[in-house]
């Protein structure tokens, strides 16, 4: 296919038609059908967190194990300013996130100057902090949030069309974001942050910027679970939701962002699919996960980033090399 | 009286967040994993205890021993099969590939025994029948001179092996440099087989004793243990074999005291904070040491 020109064109007719193009046909698919319906609007939840942790993850090189955490705050006020304040849905969805920005700008300012597992222990833990507090909440004065009960009777406000839309402008935000002069200072402090450093970028700056942006859009992803789900509980956004995620992008590959888009669907997709196995289903995920890592460890999709011009995606693999470690004392 | 009652109850807790610390803190330091299926090894290992106590019932004074030591050995197979099959092929790749591999292990054995034994909260059969003293004012029951009783010769054991031992001594050269210690002869696979068997079997140790000191588990048991036992390992220094043995003490009196003084919902949390405040404060742990980044 050939570039097109007009950058106007470029940056916002093509995404714009070729996602209404997308919505129809998904429509059309899932016309009528409950269940189809929820499955697409959860798959465009996961896109939203799936690449938003990318953004901190893959694309800036600081590993947090804590997004969950940041959906919790994006559901927590989201859902209470509809049901208590009678917000607008959208109104609501963007005070999420804003409340989850807030809420990752306090948590990557201290602990980002950790660096590797450190951090991601930091942020599991903050994670898991804020879900405390959520529990805690009845006893801290924040009566309406019902603690460890969880709030029910959220209206059903996340219908796929409005999923689909934040889906869409979430992915447009996050790649203009990575392949702008701030996104590639990120991709710096990714690769060396003592060069990023010594070229004069100012690697804090970047990383709270990307943590920030992160954690808002996991609260708008968290506001639009909680009105499909239509229910806040903190047992929602434990651990395993972060881990949901952190497969996502593993899966999909990391510092890809289409990759992410693409390995969000397939968890999601499969984890649905496998609903017929009943009790093994989650037995089935699990081998599913560690044979992707075992024969594929870049992940399913690896670096190359998919887009309409680049159709080369099913060009034939290299074979994954084998690195010494095997036969160690031999080498 | 009170706060005596309260650090007695928190040491016996401690003394299991320890055991399990000690198999984090191991792997962490030979292979740089934070090994996410260490808690649901644990919970293997209590399974294992469960499933034996049940056949053989007979009580004599060897049913404790032959049930630690037997859960102890099926969960090392298990520790390294599950080095062999999820960890070894991944050794030289990034480490989140790893990472995902350890939490597909840690949701498959959840869900392994989840579906092969049921997903409710089971009685821990009483392997040791309980009684307990009471000294001014003081209740101790005899599981709770057990439980830190096993830990501390269980350390030993540890300590031995790895400061006296050729298997030991292996180890510790793995951790220090990988590269060199491999050019040096050491059969660097085989020592981090052995140490994920020493790990899983601690763990499983942990596993058997919580089923005598709190009589209840489920497959899901692994995870918040686990994640608290970590948190120990990091408070004490990850890497360093003693700091993570202190860590799980003051964890276990740390949370004690935390349910006592305020809430038992607060129980699970003050492990977290204590962890933020640890990597915010002194990010090396009690223990550690701190070593200047090379560029």
């Amino acid at each position: 296919m050939r570039a097109i020109e007009n950058e106007f064109v470029r940056r916002f007719v093509v995404p714009a038609v070729a996602s209404t193009a997308l919505y129809w046909i998904l429509v059309s698919i899932a016309y009528r059908n409950d269940y189809y319906m929820y499955v697409l609007t959860m798959c465009a939840i996961n896109v939203i967190g799936a690449t938003s942790l990318n953004l901190i993850n893959g694309f800036t090189g600081q590993f947090s194990l804590g997004h969950a955490g940041f959906m919790a705050v994006g559901a927590y006020v989201a859902g209470s300013l509809t049901k208590f304040g009678h917000w607008p849905f959208v109104g609501a969805l963007l005070a999420g996130m804003a409340g989850a920005a807030v809420a990752g700008f306090l948590v990557g300012l201290p602990t980002l100057r950790l660096r590797g597992d450190y951090l991601a222990i930091a942020t599991l833990g903050f994670g898991e902090i804020i879900r405390m507090l959520i529990i805690n909440s009845d006893k801290l004065g924040l009566k309406f949030l019902e603690g460890p009960r969880g709030v029910p009777g959220i209206k059903r406000y996340s219908t796929f069309g409005w999923a689909f839309f934040f889906a869409v402008v979430t992915v447009w935000i996050l790649a203009n974001y990575i392949w702008s002069t701030h996104g590639r200072a990120c991709g710096a402090v990714k690769e060396d942050e003592v060069a990023a450093e010594a070229m004069g970028v100012g690697t804090t700056t970047y990383k709270v910027m990307s943590f920030t942006i992160g954690a808002s859009f996991a609260g708008l992803a968290g506001g639009l679970h909680a009105h499909l789900l239509q229910l806040l509980h903190p047992a929602s956004y434990d651990f395993l939701k972060s881990c949901d995620f952190l497969v996502m992008i593993v899966v999909g590959g990391m510092g890809n962002l289409t990759g992410s888009v693409l390995g969000a669907l397939f968890v999601t997709l499969i984890t649905e699919a496998l609903r017929k196995l009943l009790e093994l289903r989650m037995l089935a995920y699990a081998v599913g996960l560690i044979c992707v890592m075992l024969f594929r460890p870049e992940g399913l999709f690896g670096t190359r980033e998919f887009s309409l011009g680049a159709l080369r995606f099913l060009a034939p693999r290299r074979p994954v090399s084998q690195v010494g470690g095997d036969k160690s004392g031999a080498t | 009286m009170e706060l005596l009652q309260q650090i007695i109850n928190g040491i016996s807790l401690g003394s299991i967040y320890a055991l399990i610390a000690l198999g984090y803190t191991m792997v962490y330091g030979i292979v740089r994993l934070i090994n996410f299926a260490h808690g649901d090894v644990y919970m293997a290992g209590a399974y294992i205890a469960y499933l034996i106590a049940n056949r053989f019932s007979e009580e004599t004074v060897w049913r404790f021993p032959l049930i630690l030591l037997a859960s102890m050995g099926g969960c090392s197979l298990l520790g390294m099969a599950i080095e062999r099959v999820a960890y070894k092929p991944l050794r030289n790749r990034p480490r989140i590939a790893t990472l995902t591999t350890a939490i597909g292990v840690s949701i498959f054995l959840e869900n392994l025994v989840r579906v092969a034994i049921g997903p409710n909260f089971l009685g821990f059969p009483e392997i040791i029948t309980r009684t307990s003293w009471e000294i001014k004012g003081i209740t101790i029951s005899n599981v709770q001179v057990v439980v830190p009783g096993c830990t501390v010769l269980l350390v030993l054991v540890l300590h031995y092996v790895v400061h006296k031992t050729k298997a030991g001594k292996a180890m510790r050269a793995v951790s220090f440099d990988r590269d060199v210690a491999m050019l040096m002869g050491v059969n660097v696979d085989n020592t981090i087989r052995i140490t994920f068997a020493i790990g899983s079997a601690l763990a499983a140790a942990a596993g058997v004793l919580v089923g005598i000191a709190y009589p209840r588990i489920d497959p899901y048991m692994g995870i918040m243990a686990g994640l608290k036992a970590f948190v120990s390992a990091v408070l004490g220094g990850i890497g360093i074999i003693p700091g993570a043995a202190l860590g799980g003490l003051m964890m276990g009196v740390a949370e004690v005291m935390a349910v006592q003084l305020f809430s038992s919902s607060l129980k699970d949390a003050i492990a977290f904070v204590v962890l933020i405040v640890v990597l915010l404060v002194k990010p090396t742990g009690l223990l550690g040491k701190v070593a200047s980044e090379k560029v």
